[in-house]
């Protein structure tokens, strides 16, 4: 179906119906209940859950096929998302040219810095993504001030031209009069299901992002990818040219960073310089190692597992911990509190960097070699069932 | 004039003459040895052969064109493939992967845009990638990981990526090092039978005077740097400076 195997079409199938029945999933207790704070299911979240899922899919194609490992991939996010609120402010809040552009600008721009830093390899390609993404985070925040609006972001003003706007259009961002905020909600006895117009707006772009990086992955340029990690010298002692097919991946995962940033702007028309800083490069880096590189949907899980982990742990307070431990006797339940704490709130990066660092050293793999792990552990015990099945040993995918 | 004419080529490491004034022709169709203990500057020559080094001084003529100053996926793209020393294989690909590879290099050139085609639509490319592997008896491994085979099968599949590119010139160092005898014998039979169903040249280095002497129709004796002398095999094995120089250590 659609071009691509039996087995891709089962994954494109799965993502699909995760994408577009997570408002359900991610609800699973009732809006009024304690442990209605683990719901993940509001618009604001999903939204991060699929933009930054774009974001991660699109390094994937860079850092998981072709092993350069790039730190400065928020760049690209960046300019999308200026590049974005620029034709708000110039055109109108329809998403559509803001989106469209965002791409194109990013593109432009990994162009040039794809072609720099492509001219090392390794830990030096690294250092120069990392050096040009500082270098952008430090114009945008000074010397491009009529640009990008320096430290105040750059933000839609009622003065601005508009030139398109139409005479009923709404004066939030919309797709052809449809509001990126409008929802649907649903409710069912206790529960409340949220269906918002930007959330699958976003959806449905990461579903499209997600089905080109299936084409990609399994196609000839795809493959080329593959073999510029695995033995640069035998492709070049083999007729091929690297440097043109790395600085490819480099510029496509460019676009769909602006995608994503593109898409930051349309649910929130503002665009700020600290979306280009080195963390948020480093966060596409640890979300799609965490979830696998180089696998189709591990960028996804890396994605949705960080941004739910950080929504949820940076909720939590004090207080909260208190409520949770407050059957132990004192003493302990203050220790508790004070050791939790530090983890939590604020601090929650301090689990992230655990939870990196645990993943990094027994899943080398990421979630899907977790995920992969627990599947072979079942099929082996399916298989003393029914002796004369085999494992046949395959390359990982 | 041979498809291949190294003209007084020197290459100098530091203080160390790899290459002296080496000079050598390799006629259109024919199988040529390169002999020589180790350190003779034999790989060096490869080297330069295919790009990966530049020589000081002298000349390199391919097919009536020069190939120095080229980058070694356009002097591929030229004719000359190369199987190296120590295996150069994909291995995180699996063993059909690599085949593939070459066969897209062939067919695309050295870089094309095909993003959203499928590898497994590629009729006319996997039949050809499938056959290779057949002819090098390794149908049975095409899904392995290329990275788990043993060294003798690195060799073979290596050997394969070469063939499957049809060169004109194919480059072979030692190509059967590390093989177990049948496997050197398969080897030798597999090069037997290429050279002659298909219009190919070849320079071989070789340490195994058993598959020298079964395949070379030339064979060129080099000893520090310097090609000492150029003859027949059967010219080579008499040849006083030779056994001086060479064939005294080895077991003829
Ligand atoms: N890149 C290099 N830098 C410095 N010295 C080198 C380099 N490559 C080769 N040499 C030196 O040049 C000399 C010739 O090496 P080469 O590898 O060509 O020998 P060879 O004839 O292939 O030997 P063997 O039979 O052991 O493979 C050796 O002394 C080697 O140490
Ligand atoms: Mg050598």
């Amino acid at each position: 179906m659609l071009g691509i195997g039996k087995r891709d079409t089962t994954i494109l199938l799965v993502v699909a119906f995760m994408a577009l029945a997570a408002p359900i999933i991610l609800n699973p207790f009732p809006a009024n209940s304690a442990m209605a704070q683990f719901n993940a299911g509001y618009p604001d979240l999903m939204q991060r859950f699929v933009i930054f899922g774009i974001f991660a899919i699109g390094f994937n194609i860079l850092f998981g096929l072709t092993g350069y490992l790039s730190f400065g991939h928020a760049a690209f996010l960046g300019a999308g998302s200026y590049a974005a609120v620029w034709m708000f402010k110039l055109l109108s809040f329809n998403v559509i040219p803001a989106v469209l552009l965002s791409i194109v600008v990013a593109a432009l721009f990994s162009v040039l810095i794809g072609f720099i830093s492509l001219r090392r390899s390794g830990i030096y390609f690294s250092i120069l993504t990392l050096a040009f993404a500082q270098m952008s985070y430090n114009l945008a925040y000074s010397v491009l001030t009529p640009l990008t609006n320096g430290e105040t972001g750059l933000q839609v003003y009622t003065s601005d031209p508009q030139y398109l706007r139409g005479e009923g259009d709404p004066i939030v961002t919309h797709l052809f009069g449809l509001e990126m905020r409008a929802k649907e909600t649903l409710e069912l006895g206790p529960w409340a299901f949220d269906f918002s117009v930007g959330y699958y707006f976003c959806a449905i772009l990461m579903l499209i992002s997600f089905y080109i990086s299936i084409r990609i992955f399994r196609s000839p340029f795809g493959l080329m990818l593959r073999a510029v990690k695995s033995n640069n010298h035998r492709l070049s002692y083999t007729g091929l040219n690297s440097r043109p097919y790395a600085l490819t991946a480099f510029i496509i995962s460019g676009a769909y960073a602006g995608l994503a940033g593109g898409l930051l702007a349309a649910m929130d028309p503002l665009a700020g310089a600290e979306r280009m800083q080195w963390t948020a490069s480093g966060e596409v880096v640890l979300m799609t190692i965490l979830g696998g590189a180089g696998t189709l949907i591990g960028p996804v899980l890396g994605a949705g597992f960080i941004k739910y982990c950080e929504n949820i742990f940076s909720k939590i307070n004090e207080n909260v911990l208190h409520s949770w431990f407050a059957a132990l006797p004192d003493g302990l339940e203050t220790g508790l509190v004070w050791v939790a704490s530090k983890f939590v709130g604020e601090g929650w990066h301090l689990t992230l960097g655990l939870m990196f660092m645990l993943v990094v050293i027994f899943l080398p793999g990421g979630l899907v070699e977790g995920g992969q792990r627990i599947g072979r552990a079942l099929r082996r015990r399916r298989g003393q069932d029914e002796p004369g099945r085999s494992a046949a040993k395959e390359p990982a995918e | 004039m041979g498809i291949l004419e190294v003209k007084g080529v020197n290459k100098n490491f530091g203080g160390l003459k790899a290459l002296q004034d080496v000079n050598l022709s390799v006629q259109e169709g024919t199988v040529h040895a390169i002999i020589g203990p180790n350190g003779a500057g034999k790989s060096t020559l490869l080297n330069v052969l295919v790009g990966k080094l530049r020589p000081d001084t002298g000349s390199v003529m391919f097919d009536g064109k020069s190939v120095l100053g080229r980058k070694p996926h356009e002097i591929n793209q030229m004719g000359i493939s190369r199987v190296f020393q120590t295996p150069e294989i994909f291995t995180d690909l699996s063993v059909l992967e690599n085949v593939l590879i070459p066969c897209f290099a062939r067919r695309d050139g050295a870089f094309r845009m095909h993003a959203f085609e499928s590898v497994a639509h590629e009729g006319t490319i996997n039949e050809e990638a499938e056959q290779i592997l057949a002819d090098v008896n390794m149908a049975d491994k095409r899904n392995l990981h290329a990275g788990s085979l043993s060294r003798g099968d690195k060799r073979r599949l290596e050997m394969a990526m070469c063939l499957v590119q049809q060169p004109k010139l194919l480059l072979l160092d030692e190509p059967t090092a590390g093989m177990a005898r049948a496997d050197t014998n398969n080897t030798i039979d597999l090069l037997k039978e290429i050279k002659e169903t298909r219009p190919i040249t070849m320079a071989i280095i070789e340490h195994d005077m058993h598959v020298v002497f079964s395949l070379a129709e030339r064979i060129t004796v080099l000893a520090q740097g310097t090609p000492l002398v150029e003859d027949t095999p059967e010219n080579i094995k008499g040849h006083p400076k030779v056994r001086e120089a060479y064939l005294g250590e080895a077991q003829v």
